[in-house]
């Protein structure tokens, strides 16, 4: 198995559904000639043309609406937005409309179309560079919204989200891109969406997280097994849907539950799941559901120390670790 | 105010109390030492964060105490000045209120969990002495395990927070009452023989000596440890340290021992062989980027070892200052949480106390720990005659799991070298 970067995962699952399907196209600020803000659509002008690479204009409500329009019409577009934080002109266009589509016709009409987006902190890029976003499509039924944490898995997670019938919404954590590295089958595979998957199986307490915070937790779970604390790490994958049974199945197993997630804690998916457990595995609990998420600040911090304290690292949750396994 | 006891350090979840500088009673200024923590291997005073009157010392000394347990209560004046006011408020009465409300004064908000509200003085007062102990709770699981298995949780011995009993408690208590017989006969006295006995002393356990007990213990039962030894010819290094002894002394004002001379090689070994600045994971060997040597040190209370934080950014004259610093603060207890932590390998010169072959214990997580033995002068063949020469033992253990004799070898190997190319022309700045 060849070993990829988590941008390269993303740019061979867009150029295989590309050559496999016709009616799939990518639209986006300077995808074409520029390859991308992050290079994910290098070389696709050379080889599949300006007809299905196309450059937009500086206009975010319009990339996702003729998307919209392109998806209702039969074809595949894959959007991109350029980072997560321009995503919010979108909303009209994605929440109020895209995310209505097949309930609104009565399912006459679908909308099968992507939107990626680069999101996430900790790269220094501060207020406008930094953001998380999922929770904000995670509350619409409708959407599908996917934070991949590895190359594995960003590929076989795009792959699906090209091919689902529904718009999509599919958030790509920057720090993974080039930091993450990982094996990647040569043959072809996908990954349904609404699955979770284990990283890494424990007895005393479970983590549930995804995205980024994947790898950190998987570093603190290796930090705490050192002192005899067993973690179970619970990649969510995809945070709308989520997946119940693997959530009740790692609870029911440890008793224990930590919640982690880079986006701001309160509201957040954290909070969704939370409140999932305690009804439905309630008598399994041996100690209160914790969160460790993002703090109560509007915007990631210009200041590299501010940022340090914003962002959870395995540090903060070997520490949350610590406490719930003393409880 | 209930004091507790402050996150001092990252990675640091507990702290053990050393000596209670101030006794009850006594009148605390802000910032006044209050009390010694040991944390990790170093002793440190904790200032009061508030000035008044020490009420009650909660945690004793040699109490493990966790990061934010309370370890005291001290009364402060604005407690009083408070409780003043409260008599000064004049009574609200309901015709006031009226649909819009007033806004009480002096009062303590809510809090977080819905405590607070106006606190009466005795309440406060008697919060420590009178209170009954709070009632067991027991979790959902523990309350379904319990159940499903008719167990009494009277009879279960709690060790999550203050007694709580866990899921894992009831677990290991089902599968104890499943096993029968084995149980009694224990090796070793039982607690009464011991005191019974008056052919015997019991020496308490002091902070330190837990600590480093543990870590011992840690070492011992985790990292599965080999060990070599290499004899060194330090003739060279001997002659040179002769050379420069006054002068160093004169100029730096600080006596130049081989310790310098001897870090300068490791970490530059160190950097050749990489897999000897390592911590052993599950999932793989993880390398340190920075060299940081922990020196051992005989302490009056125990073993403690400062850490020199990127020790080959160092020149002989730099480390020989860096050590003076701390070995001097580690023999008065002043070294700081920084300067004992990030250790990713330790050096031990146990040839200080005569000895000439040791075989020392890796310090937990790390994966190599060295010894220099005593220097001694021996005949040994040098180009085919007998000549006398400074030698000196080095004895290495390390964590096999990490590395085989091979990769061992090539370090001591790369100290040796370095140590025995040392002479008049090795620079020291």
């Amino acid at each position: 198995m060849a070993v990829i970067t988590v941008l390269e995962a993303i740019r061979e699952a867009m150029r295989e559904e590309m050559r496999n399907d016709d009616r799939v196209f990518i639209m986006g600020e300077d995808i074409g000639a520029r390859g991308g803000v992050f290079l994910a659509t290098e070389g696709f002008l050379s080889e599949f043309g300006e007809e299905r690479i196309i450059d937009t204009p500086l206009a975010e409500s319009s990339i996702a609406g003729i998307a919209l329009g392109a998806a209702m019409s039969g074809l595949r577009p894959i959007a991109e937005i350029e980072f997560a934080d321009f995503i919010w002109p979108t909303i009209n266009q994605i929440v109020g409309e895209a995310a209505k589509v097949r309930y609104g016709t009565e399912g006459k009409l679908n909308a099968p179309m992507v939107l990626r987006a680069p999101q996430g902190g900790g790269v220094r890029g501060a207020l406008y560079h930094s953001q998380s976003v999922e929770a904000i499509f995670a509350h619409t039924p409708g959407l599908k919204v996917v934070t991949p944490s590895t190359p594995y898995d960003a590929k076989g997670l795009l792959k699906s989200s090209i091919r689902d019938d529904d718009p999509v919404i599919f958030l790509e954590h920057k720090r993974t891109y080039r930091l993450v590295k990982g094996e990647v089958p040569d043959q072809e595979y996908t990954i349904p969406l609404g699955k979770a998957d284990v990283k890494k199986l424990g007895e005393d307490i479970s983590i549930i997280t995804y995205g980024l915070m994947v790898h950190h937790c998987l570093e603190a779970a290796q930090m705490a097994s050192l002192e005899n604390i067993s973690v179970e790490v619970l990649d969510l994958r995809t945070v709308r849907p989520l997946d119940m049974e693997s959530i009740i199945n790692t609870v029911k197993k440890t008793g224990k539950t930590l919640i982690v997630y880079e986006d701001n804690q309160a509201l957040g998916i954290g909070s969704e799941v939370s409140a999932l457990i305690s009804q439905h595995a309630f008598e399994y609990l041996d100690a209160p559901v914790i969160r460790l998420g993002g703090p109560e600040v509007p915007a990631m911090p210009f200041s590299p120390p501010l940022e340090n304290m914003f962002m959870i690292d395995a540090e903060k949750i070997s520490t949350a670790i610590k406490e719930l396994a003393e409880y | 105010m209930k004091i507790e006891l402050p996150q001092v350090g990252e990675s640091v979840t507990e702290g053990i109390i050393g000596r209670w500088l101030k006794n009850v009673g006594d009148k605390i200024e802000k910032y006044d030492p209050l009390v010694e923590v040991i944390t990790d291997k170093v002793n440190m005073e904790l200032p009061s964060p508030v000035r008044g009157v020490l009420r009650e010392i909660i945690a004793n000394e040699g109490e493990t105490v966790q990061m934010g347990g309370l370890i005291a209560d001290i009364e402060t004046n604005e407690n009083q000045e408070n409780t003043n006011h409260d008599k000064l408020e004049p009574d609200v009465t309901d015709q006031e209120i009226g649909t819009t409300g007033v806004l009480l004064k002096n009062t303590a908000p809510v809090g977080p969990t819905g405590s607070g509200g106006p606190i009466s003085r005795d309440e406060s007062l008697s919060n420590h002495d009178k209170s009954p102990p709070p009632k067991s709770r027991y979790s959902p699981a523990v309350l379904r395990l319990a159940e499903e298995n008719q167990i009494d949780l009277a009879q279960i011995v709690g060790t999550g927070i203050n007694g709580r009993i866990t899921r894992k408690n009831v677990i290991s208590f089902i599968e104890a009452n499943s096993t029968i017989g084995g149980r009694e006969d224990s090796t070793g006295p039982s607690d009464q023989d011991t005191q019974s006995r008056k052919d015997q002393e019991k020496i308490a356990l002091t902070p330190v000596r837990k600590m480093i007990a543990a870590n011992m213990s840690k070492s011992a039962a985790l990292i599965p440890q080999a060990w070599s030894e290499v004899a060194v010819d330090v003739t060279g290094m001997v002659s040179k340290r002769q050379d420069i002894k006054e002068s160093f002394m004169n100029k730096e004002g600080i006596n130049i021992t081989y310790l310098p001379f001897v870090i300068k090689a490791v970490a530059e070994s160190l950097k050749k062989n990489p897999l000897l600045n390592s911590t052993w994971s599950e999932e793989g060997i993880i390398l340190k980027k920075n060299i940081n040597i922990g020196i051992a040190v005989a302490a009056p209370d125990g073993l403690i070892v400062p850490v020199i934080h990127n020790a080959d950014f160092f020149s002989i004259a730099g480390l020989a200052e860096i050590m003076e610093t701390l070995i001097s603060k580690a023999k008065n207890g002043k070294l700081t949480l920084p300067e004992v932590q990030g250790g990713t390998f330790t050096l031990n010169n146990t040839g200080a106390l005569g000895s000439v072959s040791s075989r020392p214990l890796v310090n937990h997580p790390q994966a190599a720990i060295m010894t220099t033995e005593a220097i001694i002068k021996r005949p040994v063949i040098k180009e085919d005659a007998i000549a006398i020469r400074s030698m000196m033992n080095i004895c290495l253990s390390f964590d096999h799991r990490i590395m085989d004799g091979a990769e061992a070898s090539a370090f001591s190997m790369s100290v040796k070298k370095l140590l025995e190319n040392i002479g008049s022309e090795t620079l020291i700045y």
